[in-house]
């Protein structure tokens, strides 16, 4: 079913560099994937691997450095030749994201009722006490408790679980079609970490938002997503559904990944972790960026860079060694 | 909010006795007897001492402090040495002409400031910055009495069209607001706010490149909200910051400038002070420093409230 709708998010060969005077650096070196309406994907790499850059790129929220290629389609729209009015229109209303640090990322000085309604007030061109109602139906949805004291809270008074709600509210204040969240728990406590990972999980369903969240955290990618990629120096290495890539994965570096990863099966055996460290971003070797690291090298992994292929049916891995 | 308020003006007290109890030492401090200026040559001991018991000098110090400053709580700052006239009635009309000035600099070089500020902090690193920069550096480095006169060569003796010094038509030392007046002002006004305005236009670029670099500010992006919205919020977090500087430099300026006030004969604070400090009149220099300090402070309070309405966060601490 899914299949036959177009699309909604639709990234084709993406890539940005960041460009100074006597620097370039490849971030992201050619992502492609789709989304439809309702489908969660979560991208999960090591940090510097470029998946917050991608996720940026789909909104163009990236410094005047950074130089974007190739296709960003959201909802039919040709993002990357976007002007800058309709991009503005497209931010917040279309597509609208969760940021990792809700302490940070929400303004000190104004009330959460106060920027909720302000997105609010400019997407839906509503007044600012219709504004603040809608604000206080979102405090509800997030499920914030005595949500009408909430309203006139400031950030600082709330604690790190009720923030990161409050900036869920905020990113669902114009009924987005696509959400993406930027490491959207890594800065909560573990318990609160659930909390929102079912919250979001709920939203997602309920609202059928197609979400792209991005995470270094295993345990966050299973909770929520229904496809998994993997990314690695600014591609993707593997692809596939979330169980496909976690029960079966095939690329060496999403099996380095999971085995080195703590969980509470492994008491008592030792951690294996990948060794080395990423490759340099501005000097990234001819062929397999992970070669360097990979258990299973072999000399022809230095050609060049691997293609996707179809690995079993809808996994996709860029290794040579794979079928 | 109303219990801050009180807690603030509270703690303002013991800075006020504290600034006052300074005001008086620094005058005793001072080399040189008080009352040579009034003392006759060849006056004999009694004469002296009869003197020296009508201006209270005869008295230990703590005393001399205290009759001092219960009469200036009640507006009594004893009489000028000089002019023989109740101190209050030389300082009052020389404070409101200081402030006439004052608030005309501090239009000018806020107003200044401020623009050039936000127009740096939002082009960092583009010619518009480097401009401002050159601009509000020059601002601070040139001397302000250079600077008056200067403008008096050019404006008042080259092109004839504005008046070198005075308030006012024959010297006259109160303000009206006509165009004669208005005239006087304008020149002492730019050079008292060349300074003000390269101190503001600093702080400003600076406050806004550090807001703009803020998470949040990405945020307001994220959201789709236009410029002139994301501008409130730069403003309001830049705000606190740039308060602080604003008032102190408000307070510099209800100070008056003893140079620029002395170059154009502007009947201020300054001015009087100038000719108190030559003609050592204590009361005039005591009365003057005192009420100076007092707005020092009175400002620094009002800077304090202000913040606290703008930053939720300083309530709490």
């Amino acid at each position: 079913m899914v299949e036959t709708q177009t699309p909604l998010v639709a990234i084709e060969d993406l890539t940005v560099r960041f460009v100074s005077r006597d620097l370039d650096i490849s971030v992201v070196n050619g992502v492609s994937f789709t989304l439809a309406a309702g489908e969660a994907m979560c991208i999960l790499g090591e940090s510097g691997s470029g998946k917050s850059v991608t996720l940026r790129a789909l909104m163009r929220l990236l410094p005047p450095a950074a130089r974007v290629g190739g296709k960003i389609s959201i909802g039919g729209l040709d993002v990357t030749t976007l002007a800058d009015g309709d991009l503005r229109r497209l931010r917040g209303s279309l597509v609208s994201m969760i940021f990792q640090e809700p302490m940070t990322a929400l303004d000190p000085v104004f009330t959460i009722g106060t920027q909720i309604a302000e997105s609010v007030v400019f997407h839906d061109g509503v007044s600012y006490s219709a504004g603040r109602k809608r604000a206080l139906e979102l405090l509800e949805l997030v499920q914030i408790p005595s949500a009408p004291r909430r309203l006139d809270a400031y950030p600082h008074e709330l604690s790190g679980g009720l923030r990161q709600r409050a900036m869920i509210a905020m990113a669902l204040a114009c009924r987005p079609r696509v959400l993406l969240a930027d490491e959207p728990t890594t800065a909560l406590d573990a318990t609160v970490q659930i909390q929102i990972l079912l919250l979001m999980r709920q939203l997602q369903r309920d609202l059928g938002m197609a979400t792209i969240i991005v995470t270094h955290d295993l345990g966050v990618a299973c909770e929520v997503a229904d496809k998994m990629a993997v990314m690695y120096a600014g591609r993707f290495v593997e692809t596939g559904s979330s169980v496909d890539v976690m029960e079966t994965p095939r690329h060496p570096y999403t099996r380095g990944l999971f085995q080195s990863t703590v969980h509470g099966g492994m008491r008592g055996a030792p951690l294996d972790p990948i060794p080395g460290s990423p490759p340099d971003l501005a000097e990234l070797p001819p062929g397999c960026a992970f070669a360097p690291r990979c258990p299973a090298y072999e000399p022809a992994c230095d050609g060049r860079v691997p293609d996707m292929v179809e690995v079993a049916r809808a996994q996709f891995a860029r290794c040579i060694r794979c079928p | 909010m109303l219990l801050y308020l009180l807690r603030r003006i509270l703690y303002t007290l013991p800075i006020a006795i504290g600034v006052s109890m300074v005001c008086f030492a620094l005058i005793h401090l001072a080399p040189g007897d008080p009352l040579s200026a009034v003392i006759p040559e060849g006056a004999s001991p009694e004469v002296i001492a009869q003197i020296k018991t009508a201006y209270g000098f005869d008295q230990p110090l703590p005393i001399q402090y205290f009759n001092w400053i219960w009469r200036a709580v009640q507006g009594d700052f004893g009489m000028s040495i000089m002019t023989r006239r109740p101190v209050l009635s030389e300082v009052g009309p020389a404070v409101v002409n200081t402030m006439i000035l004052a608030v005309a600099a501090v239009t000018l070089g806020f107003g200044l400031g401020v623009g050039l500020g936000i127009a740096a902090g939002y082009t960092a690193g583009s010619p518009i910055d480097r401009v401002v920069t050159a601009i509000s550096v020059s601002g601070v480095s040139v001397p302000h009495y250079w600077l008056g006169m200067v403008l008096i060569v050019i404006f008042a003796v080259n092109l004839g069209v504005l008046p070198a010094m005075g308030m006012g038509a024959q010297g006259s030392a109160t303000f009206a607001l006509d165009w004669v007046s208005l005239r006087h002002l304008i020149l002492p006004a730019i050079a008292m706010s060349v300074i003000p305005a390269g101190i503001i236009a600093r702080s400003v670029r600076g406050t806004v490149i550090e807001v703009l670099k803020q998470d949040y500010v990405q945020t307001l992006h994220a959201k789709g909200l236009p410029g002139r919205r994301v501008f409130v919020h730069v403003v309001k977090n830049a705000a606190p910051t740039v308060l602080a500087i604003m008032g102190l430099q408000l307070a510099q300026l209800l100070g008056g400038s003893i140079l620029v006030e002395t170059v154009f004969s502007w009947p201020g604070t300054g001015f009087l002070l100038n000719t108190a400090i030559f003609t050592r009149d204590l009361p005039i220099l005591q009365g003057t420093i005192l009420v100076l300090s007092m707005f020092f402070v009175a400002i620094n309070l009002m800077v304090d409230l202000l913040q606290s309405v703008l930053d939720p966060r300083i309530k709490r601490a």
